[in-house]
């Protein structure tokens, strides 16, 4: 028998980058399952989500208990990550995606400032707050960006770019750090 | 130029893809006369003012919208989803 390994979208590829105390890292792999429930079938998703003390997340938000998350990420659609998915019976289309994704973390006093050159959102407290789930780009690529702290946040974006995602967010890093040996 | 979209709410014209006119939804019916498809195909106004199309919110939460905007003042005026018009506050359909 063969014996498969599961490898994340960088291993080998990318160690974790620290540039002016901000830290750019690959998360370790994960469960991601897309939930995406059928019309009119929004009160059997939330039954089936109970047991996991879950509830189907509004637009731009998330819904977290012990580990077990789900992220909005599109009109009807949420992954759940880090657990496996419910027996959603025929409320939601349920597939597995944790191939599909690289997750990146980016913490630190420049992470702000690094986002904000590649990602055209209001990434200020108060259009962005702590929690905030929301689609959007990494310049050209697909984004799935999760503020987790009040300097820390969540990239997911397509495993086929995770390698690309990280050179444009290292890049912007280290932008951002030598910006700050310049005034030092 | 920003768009507020229903779900999302304000964001960069960098996440819309532009259709084009929102004659697109008015599609005629299985066998409308050649003219019903010619200017369903082919003939669009251009106004100096109001006009209504259609983008797709292709970075974001991928819902189609139609918006009402002024190509005189680039004001938008509304945007609206088309596939859930009275789109409730929460993703799942209730």
């Amino acid at each position: 028998m063969p014996d498969l390994i599961a490898k994340s979208a960088l291993a080998g590829h990318a160690a974790a980058l620290t540039l002016g105390d901000t830290t750019l890292a690959e998360a370790p792999m994960t469960t991601i399952t897309s939930i995406a429930p059928f019309p009119n079938k929004g009160k059997a998703v939330d039954a089936a989500l109970k047991p996991l003390g879950l509830e189907f997340p509004a637009p731009n938000t998330a819904s977290s208990k012990d580990g077990a998350r789900l992220l909005w990420t599109g009109r009807q659609q949420a992954f759940l990550i880090g657990t496996a998915a419910p027996d959603m019976g025929d409320a939601a289309a349920v597939t597995d995606q944790s191939d599909g994704w690289v997750i990146l973390t980016l913490s630190g006093p420049l992470a702000r400032d690094t986002l904000a050159r590649l990602v055209p959102l209001d990434l200020r407290d108060a259009a962005f707050p702590v929690g905030t789930t929301t689609r959007s780009g990494l310049n050209h690529m697909a984004l799935i960006l999760t503020r987790t702290g009040d300097a820390a946040y969540e990239i997911m974006t397509f495993r086929s770019m995770a390698r690309t995602a990280w050179h444009e967010l290292a890049e912007a890093l280290e932008t951002q750090a030598a910006r700050l040996d310049q005034l030092a | 130029m920003r768009l507020t979209c229903p779900l999302c709410g304000e964001r960069d014209r960098r996440e819309f893809y532009y259709y084009g006119s929102d004659d697109y939804l008015n599609r005629p019916s299985e066998g409308a006369a050649p003219d019903a498809w010619d200017d369903y195909l082919h003939l669009r106004t251009n106004p100096a003012g109001i006009t209504h199309d259609l983008w797709y919110h292709d970075m974001g939460c991928s819902s189609w919208l139609r918006v009402t905007r002024n190509t005189v003042t680039h004001e938008i005026h509304a945007v609206e989803a088309i596939a859930a018009p009275k789109a409730s506050a929460r993703g799942a359909a209730k």
